[in-house]
């Protein structure tokens, strides 16, 4: 069994939350206490049944206004797989929120309501899923029962958004329709909608394949350097950290980067056992023949395939400080467990997430998304966004204040 | 990847990510099983080296006493270091006033106890076993979430938090909770404990103990709680599904003997393990209030 992580997105009443809670009341995920609560908190929808979207509300604040302000992760299992849903706010001034949502999904379902089709949100939800190269994209045409089941209605919107994924470069889309209130197509196949055959929303969850990172090669950034200096393991020195990519194996070839210096792997352990090979997402500990220069923040690759290293390169940029970007100040990058000492280059242009057009001359203030130079205090090991996404990401910190004021994403050497 | 060993290497990315992003970090423990798997994922982010960080259990006086003796062979078997917060020394020291009446309880005096611990210490990272899934407001919670120097969390004010980058930077003065099995549902960390055949204290497994029918739920009749004429005690076989205070953890009935037989259990409840704790039954942003104000 395995795990799949999704986010849901879509405008303030397209019924993100009414789905989500559709879906675990109807695969028997919600607990009788839990429902209990939401019966006791009596928030009613307009034809009078139970609000299932005080489920995902876990705040007082939220609850007081019905709307959602913050991701919150909910967990449901079947016999097929272990599922983790980030529901995040769709309002645009919560854009921050929903990245950090996206950004730990791998799949994001974007809600389109019947009555209204592809609107604002769609394209900036559409937009926000190309930036983070999410793996896959479902479209839910939501409130069918609105607009009378009619497949007419559902196809129409289908061939605007493909329109629409195909002006982004978004792939891997498919498309559902549902009905979240009377659950239609959530967990149980409409019998509303004979016209379609596909499968449920369950169901797709259940069996899609999420892309992997077996084409990409590997790279290995060192967490925490293992020394116990006991008598006994005098000269173990075991790097600890996570893999990213395939191929890592003993007797590889490796380059540690920033420093350039060259060694071959000679152990991996994972959990005190020995392995010949570890694969993307292990952490593991890895053992190299020389006695090189290896701490934390150093990043080993292979030496066939080594990462990019640079000081200067341009990047996507998600805003979310309150205080704008200020090309004049120092901000810290921290990539992996690297902290660079960074300044803006240039802001190169700004986009507008509604439309995806490109305003230039303008400052990149909070829950705006655009596109900079940036130039750095040391090189910067890294992958290009469209080589290895998973390689190319990065935040920036605020040295003053020590909050995350960006996301960026690496596109290419300046 | 396999879920459990998806859910494994990303608790010891987190975990390794604490060691090498604070100074002096602690892992609180609690001897509940949450804390127990924090720990097995600890040694295995860190042997054959040492823990970077001490274990620190915050007692309040009321606990079970065989979660005192788990957590004394559990040190002695790591060989980690522990240290001990008293709940009592802040009553002592009248710091907190301790509840009066039938229902008292020590839990939320030691939020007190806990931040004089973090302060006295001076820990700026804490890592402890919250589970989003417990509880509407800890799903709110982010991985790394900073709490200011008087231990209060914002929820409006979280930092975001992308992908697998966390940031650890704080002023002095403040901390950070770090939550590795945020993404661990109860049913997770008992399949977890069951395929690394992890030793959990005896009180998780059905047994026969005096109980006591308090608010519609079976307590341990233990000697700090009040118990009237009125009350009848009861000799019960039952087991408890989350351990916290004497005081504030309900039995469940039970004839569980066996991890498979509390695997089956859990599936089989339609109720949640929160619904067993008092604690947070008394408002509906109990646990959210308690947050702000330093509890985890």
């Amino acid at each position: 069994m395995n795990i799949l992580k999704f986010i849901t997105a879509g405008s303030v009443d397209d019924g993100k939350s009414t789905l989500i809670g559709r879906l675990l009341y109807d695969t028997n995920s919600i607990l009788d206490d839990q429902l209990e609560a939401i019966k006791k908190a009596n928030r009613k929808n307009n034809d009078g049944t139970v609000d299932l979207a005080i489920l995902t509300d876990g705040l007082k604040a939220e609850r007081e206004q019905g709307i959602t302000i913050d991701v919150a992760y909910k967990y449901f299992q079947t016999e097929k797989r272990k599922f983790i849903i980030a529901d995040a706010p769709g309002h645009i001034q919560y854009t921050r929120n929903m990245v950090t949502g996206a950004s730990n999904s791998e799949l994001i379902i974007i809600l389109v309501d019947a009555r209204k089709g592809v609107i604002e949100q769609t394209k900036r939800h559409s937009f926000l899923a190309k930036l983070l190269s999410l793996k896959k994209v479902l479209v839910c045409v939501n409130k069918m029962d609105m607009v009378d089941y009619e497949q007419a209605v559902y196809e129409n919107i289908k061939t605007d958004y493909l329109a629409l994924a195909e002006r982004l470069g978004l792939e891997n889309v498919d498309f559902l329709p549902v009905s979240a209130l009377k659950g239609d197509n959530i967990v149980y196949a409409s019998e509303q909608m004979s016209w379609y055959s596909g499968a449920s929303l369950l169901d797709y969850l259940e069996s899609v394949e999420i892309p992997t990172n077996k084409e990409q090669p590997w790279r290995f950034p060192v967490q925490w350097v293992v020394r116990p200096q006991t008598d006994e393991l005098h000269d173990y020195r075991g790097y600890a950290g996570r893999v990213l990519g395939e191929g890592l194996r003993v007797g590889e070839d490796v380059i540690v980067l920033p420093s350039g210096a060259r060694s071959k792997v000679a152990r991996i352990e994972l959990n005190e056992r020995d392995l010949a090979g570890a694969s993307d997402g292990q952490s593991i500990i890895v053992h190299l023949t020389d006695e090189v220069d290896v701490s934390r923040g150093d990043i080993l690759v292979s030496a066939n395939e080594p990462a990019l290293a640079e000081r200067n390169f341009e990047a996507n940029i998600c805003w979310f400080d309150n205080k704008p970007l200020d090309d004049t100040q120092i901000y810290l990058l921290q990539n992996h467990s690297t902290l660079t000492k960074i300044k803006i280059a240039e802001v190169l242009y700004k986009f507008d997430v509604n439309n995806q057009e490109k305003i230039t001359g303008e400052e990149i203030k909070l829950n705006d998304i655009g596109k900079v130079s940036v130039k750095a205090a040391a090189e910067v090991i890294f992958d290009t966004q469209d080589a290895f996404a998973e390689n190319s990401r990065a935040i920036l910190i605020d040295p003053r204040t020590n909050l995350t004021v960006a996301a960026l994403m690496i596109e290419h050497v300046a | 990847m396999d879920y459990l060993d998806h859910l494994e290497a990303e608790a010891i990315y987190i975990l390794r990510e604490v060691a090498g992003q604070f100074e002096n970090p602690a892992l609180l423990f609690s001897g509940g099983k949450d804390s127990i798997t924090l720990v097995h994922l600890a040694k295995k982010a860190f042997r054959p080296g040492k823990f970077p960080f001490p274990l620190v259990h915050i007692d309040t006086g009321h606990n079970f006493p065989e979660t005192i003796a788990y957590r004394d062979w559990l040190v002695e078997q790591t060989g980690e270091k522990l240290i001990v917060g008293l709940v009592q020394d802040s009553i002592n020291q009248g710091k907190v006033v301790e509840q009066k009446g039938k229902n008292a309880s020590r839990n939320a005096l030691q939020t007190v106890t806990l931040l004089e611990t973090i302060e006295k210490n001076g820990f700026d990272a804490c890592i402890g076993g919250a589970r989003r899934d417990e509880e509407k407001a800890r799903a709110k919670e982010r991985i790394f979430s900073v709490r200011d120097e008087f231990g209060q969390w914002d929820p409006k004010r979280q930092r975001p938090e992308l992908w697998n980058i966390f940031n650890g930077k704080i002023h002095k003065g403040e901390n950070v909770r770090v939550f590795p099995i945020s993404n661990w549902t109860e049913l997770d960390v008992w399949n977890y404990i069951k395929r690394e055949q992890i030793a959990l204290p005896s009180i998780y497994f059905s047994h026969e103990r005096d109980v006591v029918f308090r608010n519609g739920q079976w307590m341990a009749a233990a000697p700090f709680l009040q118990i009237d004429a009125d009350d009848t005690v009861e000799h019960k076989s039952v087991r408890f599904r989350t351990v916290g205070d004497m005081t504030c953890t309900a039995a469940v009935d039970s004839s569980a003997v066996e991890l498979d037989d509390i695997i089956a259990e859990i599936k089989a409840s339609t109720v949640s393990e929160r619904g067993a704790r008092m604690d947070d039954k008394v408002s509906e942003a109990a646990m959210e209030e308690r947050k702000k104000q330093g509890y985890f």
